[in-house]
């Protein structure tokens, strides 16, 4: 515990300086309008990916509806901060988003973690689909026109520290015996189960987890770009959160980290391609898949401890 | 009553096409367990291909359908050998990005090659309304109804009584027991790739000649459907995706024809996952003991 | 566990106000001033995605007006011609990548105005980083009544568009639909996946003096109508109003032909393109009616519209269709606002964009009113056999 207590605090310590430079490359103006929007959305993807990755990485629960939850998070801080906007009502609406998500997690939840694999992921598009029509339909969210002029809290030091309090969250839950037993459903669920693991309860809890983490990345998102609508949360969104998920490689969190960068950065220098740029995008993810067909990083991640013990390996 | 007739055969023609693009991917599903997102566009390919093969090499409707189920089979071998092949040992999920990545480019291309507009499909079948007490039945509709109907027969004839689609229920059922037996998986799962993407090559013809418009986009929103129809029906199943493909063409001129045609989509939706709590693996589907 | 994770959490949230405090960057940008021999025009354009078919054709109309002022010299700004140079970017009809492409183009490539996006989601979307640099953008197709308005009911300094929006068009069809063809009953089939269709809709619901005995809604990529068309018939309606795009208007057409519905269809401006008829088939395209600033039959009343039409035939080998129409208007308002504010520094073009009067263009007299909504007269054209046969001019 103190040894965890150690790198935690190195990890934190990381955090802060990351935000330092970062914060000094934007007083500088190395970092324009046009970097910065590059890295809030890099960073919204990042809270995205994590939670599916939990879902579909460690627990091998194969969801296809994440941009469901998405929406959930997007519409409640829209609709709380066009009421009333301030910046104590911006957090409350990110609560809220959490409480409705978790709650339409559960409902979906519930009956469709029985589903394995194919159905499973079938049954969750469907879902969200689901919610995407309704939201479409209402009043409150302004059917398909969507919502504009939402005001703007979600600037990019609150999109940074909600990655970093994602990443921790997520990180010491797959590391905490929660995430082993979740990996262990993944493994074998016959065998977790003989050993007296409650593998319904666990497969539902990385699913509420992440459908949660994916309702903070809508209220950011919703905030940052100060529209949203109901298009913005298809089937399309959840296929290309879970792209950066297997490109990244399937149950690791460095491995998100990075094709989400890798993905970003691709997508905005391709902008300039006209009607080819998704002509490569394509050809680049079929390429990838094809020739690391277990993603960029596999199961790689860093870990502190292995970099300090091969340190001391190499002193001794 | 007479409406309600009419909602039928709107229901059963509506149901025919998504019966034959689920077709293709219960077949495509059932021997290597992939969701071949890219079926739908190569329905769109078919209907390119007919509308090219039409105004320019002037190929009469029996000409344009049979080159379209050439051109379809060939590129889902194509892309069978490319994309799907190298990836038969990795886990599935990374096959199924692939498919993705593979159905945006053949989109995108499309729409990079030939301009993303729609386009009228040229008219080589006079299109007759028959009229049965008030209600209207095309030539088409009853084409592409028939159409549907023989190709069913003819897959379920494949599949149990030639000697590969005996093959292809050995690979379907275990891939290394069939290679130890003799089979070779390779010839299998093309010959498989190639029926089913013939299908969608046909079914991009037929369609294209029934609503008179293609786009690069075509495939996108009728392959989700027609994969769900295939789901709902037992993927793997030749008559459950038949049977998928009427009840979710009925089930979306039901909800039509009652006024909420804003929640169609919902409902089917509503319906699968239903279907799917209640039989988890789809209507027909062989449901697989768990083993310990 | 928990005790540590929200020992990091305060740890962090400490730190981020400590530094929140000095990251404010300077707000109230003075604008980008032009600079060199050319005139930077930006075009942030749905090229790919759902809304590819109609970006395609707005940038069509966009490249046609550029060439043209650059063959005649470009645009005199004060005493000195200067070229434009366009930046194409594509936003792929997604939100966040059009916010992108503005910050793009008024950060790296420093246009001084933008022509862009076609759709209202993403042209809202690309609102805050303009008006952060302060440069006009002229959407050519963004309809929903609020794209141009801020939340206190502020004008959005920066955003201009060359269409009509909703409401106005709207009301047209519904005067239109119960005085001219005596319609007392009718169905509205609206386009649910855009602003646009259900904008139109409910604008024509709350201007239209009849019945609305049944309201039904389709998506785009949707291509079976027969159902929905089916229920219509069995009401005996008078008419059937249709907001949407041509490429399911066509087909909803070409079914309810078939299927013996017989009585008035009328449309808005998303459908007065040449395909629709093609797709719908000459012989079904009959007694349909559609609202519409761009006229062909119009045209041969206005020279600029003439000089477009051949000069688009001559260039694609096709009928001009309606977004190609706006699209070039846009460019050319904007070229308007710097001769006559003589700078093509953004700021003075957005001046120069909200002063635009009687300005002559392809879709008739165009006026940007207080909202920086493009007024101009509005046409009832009528299909006859897939040929315009009449056009009706409604004041």
């Amino acid at each position: 515990m103190k040894a965890n207590f150690k790198y935690n605090i190195i990890w934190l310590s990381l955090m802060v300086v990351g935000f330092i430079l970062m914060n000094t490359l934007i007083l500088v103006g190395i970092i324009d309008s046009f970097l910065e929007n590059m890295l809030v959305v890099i960073g919204i993807n990042i809270i995205l990916a994590l939670g599916l990755n939990l879902v579909v990485g460690f627990s091998g629960q194969f969801s296809l509806g994440h941009a469901g939850f998405m929406a959930i998070g997007a519409y409640a801080t829209a609709i709380i901060t066009s009421e009333h906007p301030n910046t104590l009502n911006f957090y409350l609406s990110i609560i809220v988003g959490i409480i409705i998500a978790i709650i339409a997690a559960i409902i979906v939840g519930v009956p469709t973690l029985r589903l394995h694999g194919d159905y499973l992921a079938i049954a969750t598009m469907g879902a969200a689909e689901i919610i995407r029509i309704i939201i479409n339909n209402l009043k409150i969210t302004n059917g398909p026109s969507g919502m504009f002029n939402i005001p703007k809290f979600a600037s990019w030091p609150v999109v940074y520290v909600m990655v970093c309090i994602t990443t921790i969250i997520i990180a010491n839950f797959v590391h905490s015996r929660a995430g082993r037993a979740i990996k262990s459903v993944r493994e074998d669920e016959i065998a977790a189960e003989s050993l007296g693991i409650k593998t319904t309860f666990w497969k539902l809890a990385a699913f509420v987890l992440g459908a949660a983490t994916a309702a903070v990345a809508g209220s950011l998102d919703a905030s940052y770009l100060q529209t949203i609508t109901p298009n913005n949360f298809g089937i399309m969104e959840s296929i290309s959160i879970l792209i950066i998920v297997v490109l990244g490689g399937i149950g690791s969190l460095t491995g998100t980290f990075v094709a989400a960068i890798v993905l970003g950065v691709i997508d905005t220098a391709l902008q300039s391609f006209g009607p080819l740029r998704m002509v490569i995008y394509s050809l680049a993810l079929i390429l990838i898949m094809v020739f690391k067909p277990t993603g960029l990083l596999g199961r790689y991640e860093i870990s502190l401890p292995r970099i300090f013990a091969r340190k001391k390996e190499a002193k001794s | 009553m007479q409406t309600f007739w009419q909602q039928l055969i709107n229901g059963l023609s509506l149901g025919s096409i998504y019966a034959l693009l689920a077709l293709g991917y219960t077949m495509v599903y059932g021997i290597i367990k992939l969701i071949n997102f890219a079926h739908g566009d190569i329905y769109m390919l078919g209907a390119f291909w007919g509308y090219y093969s039409i105004n320019l090499w002037h190929f009469n409707f029996l000409e344009a359908l049979l080159s379209s189920m050439i051109v379809g089979a060939a590129s889902g071998v194509i892309i069978e050998y490319f994309a799907y092949r190298p990836l038969r040992q990795a886990p599935r999920i990374t096959a199924l990005i692939t498919a993705i990545g593979v159905s945006f480019f053949l989109e995108n291309g499309m729409s990079y090659l030939f301009g993303s507009t729609a386009r009228d499909f040229p008219q080589v079948i006079k299109q007759v309304n028959y009229n049965f007490g008030g209600v209207l039945i095309s030539n088409i509709q009853i084409l592409i109804l028939a159409t549907a109907a023989i190709l069913m027969v003819a897959l379920q004839f494949i599949i149990k009584k030639t000697k590969m689609g005996t093959a292809m229920r050995a690979v379907s059922v275990d891939a290394d027991a069939a290679e130890l037996v003799g089979i070779s998986l390779n010839k299998t799962i093309s010959f498989t790739f190639a029926i089913g993407s013939a299908l969608a090559g046909a079914a991009g013809v037929l369609i294209g000649l029934y609503y008179n418009s293609i786009d690069p986009l075509m495939g996108m929103t009728p392959g989700i459907k027609a994969f769900v129809a295939a789901v709902v029906g037992g993927i793997g199943s030749v008559p459950g995706a038949t049977i998928g493909g009427f009840l979710i063409g009925l089930l979306e001129t039901l909800v039509q024809s009652v006024g909420l045609s804003a929640y169609k989509d919902a409902a089917v939706y509503l319906v699968l996952i239903v279907i799917l709590l209640i039989l988890p693996a789809g209507i027909l589907g062989k449901n697989i003991k768990e083993k310990v | 566990m928990h005790k540590k994770i929200i020992n990091s959490i305060a740890t962090i949230m400490l730190t981020v106000g400590a530094l929140a405090g000095c990251s404010t960057a300077s707000s109230g940008s003075k604008g980008i001033q032009a600079t060199g021999n050319n005139v930077k025009i930006g075009v942030n354009m749905e090229l790919s995605g759902g809304a590819g078919g109609y970006g395609n054709q707005q940038k069509q109309g966009i490249q046609l007006a550029v060439d043209e002022i650059n063959q005649h010299g470009g645009i005199k700004v004060g005493n000195k011609k200067k070229k434009i140079k366009l930046i194409i970017k594509d936003n792929k009809t997604a939100t966040s990548t059009s916010a992108s492409v503005a910050a793009q183009l008024t950060n790296n490539d420093k246009v001084t105005s933008i022509v862009g996006p076609a759709t209202t989601n993403a042209g809202t979307a690309q609102t805050p980083n303009i008006t952060k640099a302060a440069v006009p953008a002229v959407s050519p197709s963004a309809t929903d009544p609020g794209f141009t308005m801020q939340k206190n009911g502020k004008v959005q300094p920066y955003v201009f568009r060359a269409c009509y929006q909703n409401n106005f068009q709207g009301a047209t069809a519904a005067k239109f639909t119960y005085n001219n063809l005596n319609a007392r009953k009718v169905a509205v089939f609206y386009d649910n996946s855009t602003d646009y269709g259900t904008g139109l809709a409910k604008s024509f619901k709350h201007a239209f003096k009849g019945k609305v005995v049944a309201s039904q809604a389709f998506s785009a990529g949707d291509k079976d109508f027969n159902a929905v068309l089916t229920s219509f018939k069995s009401k005996n309606v008078d008419a059937i109003y249709v907001p949407g795009y041509y490429s399911e208007v066509g087909l909803i057409i070409k079914q309810a032909r078939q299927a013996g519905i017989k009585v008035p269809i009328i449309g808005t401006d998303g459908m007065a393109d040449p395909k629709l008829a093609q797709i719908a088939g000459a012989q079904n395209a009959s007694n349909i009616y559609y609202t519409t600033p761009f006229s062909i039959s119009q045209a041969s009343k206005s020279a600029t519209a003439r000089k477009f039409i051949s000069a688009y035939q001559k260039r694609y080998h096709q009928k001009a269709p309606t977004f190609s129409a706006l699209a070039y208007d846009s460019v050319y308002i904007i070229k308007e606002a710097i001769e006559k504010e003589k700078s093509a520094d953004s700021t003075k073009i957005a001046a120069g964009l909200a002063k635009i009067k009687n300005y002559d263009g392809v879709t008739g007299s165009i006026t940007i009113d207080k909202h920086h909504n493009a007024t101009k007269p509005i046409a009832i054209e009528s299909l006859k056999n897939g040929k315009v046969a009449n056009s009706i001019a409604i004041k």
